[in-house]
């Protein structure tokens, strides 16, 4: 595996006037060079413009991509164009080698945060539209590249894990018992926006305190913990429990409170403010035992 | 090569419920999955679960609610199956911990929804589904389940005797994206499918880039007949731009359909002149089209779903979710305007034929969820039927590969004595196998059959080589080009409006596909993480569903649920109380009728004309 990360100067691929689309040294002419010609022109009948994206390109095994670099590819703009769509037309129309992380379209799978001219962004719900051009594509940063746009994720699943990631019930009924538990509309409430997460990591790659401490819980798997912590529905005791677990070394007191990661949540989670008031949960645990 | 006692496929709704069965019977049990759990398109479903929890409801009005959604073309086992047990498994979901919308005494919301005679879909916001996915994931990992995740199933391990019921299934062969290693998985007691719908084999639909009917294809040519594949939903409120999904909540809160002329066209034009809105999904989507066919839709496309007079509070209580999804991919502020939406491709309601057990006719190969064809949709889902069939059949699948004895099932599978072979239809293109299959269809050396090891290793060989031809092929076709052209013609031709001149061109289209297909090639020459050759592998298996889909649509000259004929608009009970099976027949695909099965556990249900 390797370590290589997005540089933000990092070889640009050069200029070459002949090709509109695909600008990329890897792109050549049977793939692509008539196709895109076609295209761009199609385009520039409909709607007379084409978007520039520049998308960073690693490859460990492919010559030429070992070290990373830049492509610029002209999109044919549409209404409504997302920063995925503009990555998946690239791919399919110029350099089927173009590689990211896709699925549901519609920000529920978690799949396409990426790092989009210097903030970390879900591709499928970002206009195009509203971004300085060119647009800057690269991978989540402060995670291994595996190739092109896909990060490692397996730290942030560990993380997840960490903060043991299930409902505990202190006695659970039988199986034929048709009784739900009762919870108050309010206590619904109140893990709403946590219960929105959709694991995506844009949070953990934002945040200062991640990159420099492998250990730390981050913000996602503290949001998972806040969850459960505060389900009433669950019990004191496995409260306690929890808590305990969040104020180890590298959990809720390594959070300095820069609000990064409650910038870039695609669900607007108030991520922040669920890790500090973990902080004030367990302060008040810990009185209580005193 | 990995071994294990079940291998589920797929880690949506049905995979997870069925790993946990088959975990808490006993099993060493491990999921294989392209994407990561979290990532599967269950987490999409927004709408809710039905049960009948409440007093005042009970199973057999949610049977019932089904089997008449269905246009009577479930299978009343099935669909019984269904309303008994989605209750128990609803309230299991709650102990999970599942954050379901509550009512003010504490217990779990349920809201109207189209279709039923009871407000019985049980929900948490407008993202039942997300909920339900991660709730899941929760209980896999608190019981150490082990997950394959990103390891992409090309094949099945089966045997190659000539009747596909004697064949056995042993295991899946895989690869793993990241490192493009191929790996035989033995299972020791059964393979269970559950790799969600087969959305991708049209251009506008609500489904995943990753819903591509893979388990379908698989299954199919390793001899498990598909089941009623021209049955597609196309839900009626689907934005225009994406066909991102707006949920049938928005209606079961109160949500009105306008035309362009400002009416209210399902009372207005007497589509449905008691439930209106709330009339069943397939009748909504057609009452659409015929008002833009008419010349009374928004720009020539759409209508407006208007939920304004529900108030920001509701809105934002219960629908929170539409109000973002309209905003982010549509730009429409649901609180101020109407939002445009259209049918789009959405559910399947055939798949891999099954019994109430999960299991095909090829021994130790189950099928559940989408991908899965009990039958308990038939015709038509209802709108909340598709969550509860996760987990109601998910488990079952689960615990009977597991080697419980959940009783013999009575639905009947594969070929046998009590089918009917169709004889009077003319195909305009031979369907099937076209030229060299390299592509691991059964019987690759019409060999012996061998013992379980064997078989997986001799599957691992094929698929090797079938994805070094791929590789080392240095130009030809490319697989987005074929995708995108079948997907066009399936959408053309086999969308909500049929005639018997489109589906025979699509068909025609779906051949020009095969053929092309015989050149494809993959550009990208790495085996790390290669989404190129895993996209040209899944558009074969759009090819081969999209393919049933179509002769589904052709043979079945009739107008049942959701597919409608332009010639034939009448429901012909007579001939087509029946569902139609398609067998791949090792490369010529060959079509069978099997009866519904109307009697249920106390009653029999009629045939009565379907009005809302």
């Amino acid at each position: 595996m390797s370590t290589q990360q997005a540089e933000p100067e990092s070889q640009e691929a050069p200029e070459d006037p002949a090709m509109k689309g695909a600008e990329s040294p890897a792109a050549d002419e049977q793939n692509g060079g008539g196709m895109v010609d076609e295209h761009a022109e199609k385009a520039a009948e409909l709607e007379g413009e084409t978007v520039h994206i520049k998308v960073f390109r690693y490859d460990p095994e492919v010559e030429g991509k070992q070290e990373p670099r830049f492509d610029d590819f002209h999109v044919p703009f549409e209404k409504g164009m997302t920063v995925l769509d503009s990555v998946m037309y690239a791919r399919d129309e110029y350099d089927s080698s173009l590689t990211f992380r896709h699925s549901c379209r519609q920000a529920v799978c978690g799949s396409d945060a990426f790092f989009v001219n210097g903030k970390q962004r879900l591709g499928c719900k970002t206009q195009i539209s509203d971004l300085e051009q060119p647009v800057r594509i690269e991978p989540l940063p402060h995670q291994e590249v595996v190739k092109d746009l896909v990060v490692d994720m397996d730290h942030f699943y560990d993380q997840m894990h960490t903060v043991e990631p299930y409902f505990q019930d202190e006695d659970t009924p039988p199986v034929d018992d048709l009784e739900e538990q009762r919870q108050s509309q309010e206590n619904r409430e109140k893990i709403k926006m946590s219960s929105r997460c959709i694991w995506c990591g844009a949070c953990m790659s934002s945040c200062n305190i991640a990159a420099g401490d492998n250990e730390y819980l981050g913000p996602a798997a503290i949001n998972k913990a806040y969850k459960f912590a505060m389900d009433d529905r669950e019990g004191e005791e496995i409260k306690e429990h929890r808590l305990r677990i969040l104020e180890q070394e590298h959990g809720v007191w390594r959070c300095q409170t820069q609000f990064s990661c409650t910038e870039v949540c695609p669900k607007d989670i108030p991520l922040t403010e669920h890790i500090q008031e973990l902080k004030r949960e367990a302060v008040k645990k810990n009185l209580k035992f005193w | 090569m990995y071994e294990h006692d079940v291998i589920v496929v797929g880690a949506g709704g049905a995979g997870l419920r069925a790993a946990i069965a088959a975990n808490e019977a006993g099993a060493d049990v491990a999921m294989v999955t392209k994407l990561h759990p979290v990532r599967s398109h269950t987490g999409a479903a927004e709408g809710g679960i039905n049960a009948a929890l409440q007093e005042g409801d009970d199973w057999e009005l949610h049977a019932y609610d089904t089997m008449k959604g269905s246009d009577y073309l479930g299978d009343a086992p099935a669909v019984e199956t269904l309303a008994q047990n989605a209750p128990e498994e609803t309230i299991n979901l709650e102990h999970w911990g599942m954050p379901f919308s509550r009512e003010e005494d504490g217990t779990v919301s349920q809201r109207p929804f189209g279709g039923l005679s009871y407000p019985r879909t049980t929900y948490a916001g407008a993202e039942t589904g997300h909920h339900l996915l991660h709730t899941m994931y929760e209980q896999v990992v608190k019981r150490g389940i082990q997950v394959y995740d990103e390891w992409y199933v090309m094949d099945l391990a089966t045997t190659d005797e000539d009747d596909p019921n004697d064949r056995e299934c042993h295991g899946v062969v895989a690869y793993d994206v990241q490192s493009g290693t191929i790996e035989g998985f033995k299972a020791n007691n059964g393979v269970v499918l559950a790799t969600g719908g087969p959305g991708q084999a049209f251009d506008h639909t609500t489904n995943a880039v990753s819903c591509t009917g893979d388990g379908h294809a698989m299954a199919y040519r390793a001899g498990a007949p598909l089941e009623d594949m021209e049955f597609i939903q196309f839900h009626p409120t689907s934005l225009p731009s994406t066909g991102v999904l707006i949920s049938e909540g928005v209606r079961g809160e109160g949500g009105i359909l306008y035309n362009s002329e400002g009416e209210r066209f399902m009372f207005e034009y007497g589509y449905a002149n008691n439930s209106g809105e709330l009339a069943s999904r397939d009748v909504v989507a057609r009452a659409e089209l015929t008002e833009v066919g008419e010349g009374r839709g928004v720009d020539d496309e759409y209508v407006h779903l208007d939920m304004r007079h529900l108030g920001e509070e509701r809105i934002m209580d219960r629908l929170e979710n539409i109000l973002h999804l309209a905003e982010d991919f549509e730009g429409v502020d649901g609180l101020v305007e109407p939002m445009p939406v259209k049918p789009g491709q959405h559910y399947a309601m055939g798949g891999i034929e099954v019994d109430e057990n999960g299991q095909t006719c090829v021994d130790g190969l189950y099928a559940a969820g989408e991908c899965a064809c009990v039958s308990v949709h038939g015709g038509n889902r209802l709108g909340g039927n598709a969550l509860p069939e996760l987990i109601v059949f998910g488990k079952r699948a689960g615990q009977h590969a597991a080697g419980e004895d959940l009783g013999e099932p009575e639905i009947r599978t594969g070929y046998g004595d009590d089918v009917e072979d169709e004889t009077d239809t003319e195909l305009p293109v031979a369907p099937g196998k076209a030229g060299l299959e390299t592509s691991g269809s059964v019987a690759a050396d019409g060999g012996v059959t061998a013992d379980a090891e064997g078989v997986l290793q001799r599957k691992v060989e094929t698929a090797r080589e079938r994805v070094d031809t791929l590789m080392d092929k240095e130009d030809g076709v490319q697989h987005a080009e074929i995708r995108a052209k079948l997907q066009k013609a399936m959408t053309d031709y086999v969308n909500v409006f049929r005639t018997e001149e489109g589906v025979k061109k699509a068909l025609e289209i779906i051949r020009e596909c095969r053929e092309e297909y015989q050149d494809v090639y993959v550009d990208d020459p790495s085996r790390t993480f290669n989404t190129d050759l895993q996209q040209t592998i899944e558009t074969r298996n759009l090819i081969d569903v999209a393919e049933t889909i179509a002769l589904g649509a052709l043979v079945r000259d009739e107008f049942r649920g959701a597919h409608w004929r332009k010639e034939h608009q009448e429901r012909k009970d007579e001939e087509w109380l029946k569902h139609t099976l398609i067998s791949w027949d090792d490369g010529e695909p060959s079509i069978f009728y099997r009866p519904v099965i109307l009697e249920g556990e106390n009653k029999t249900y009629e045939p009565k004309e379907r009005s809302y």
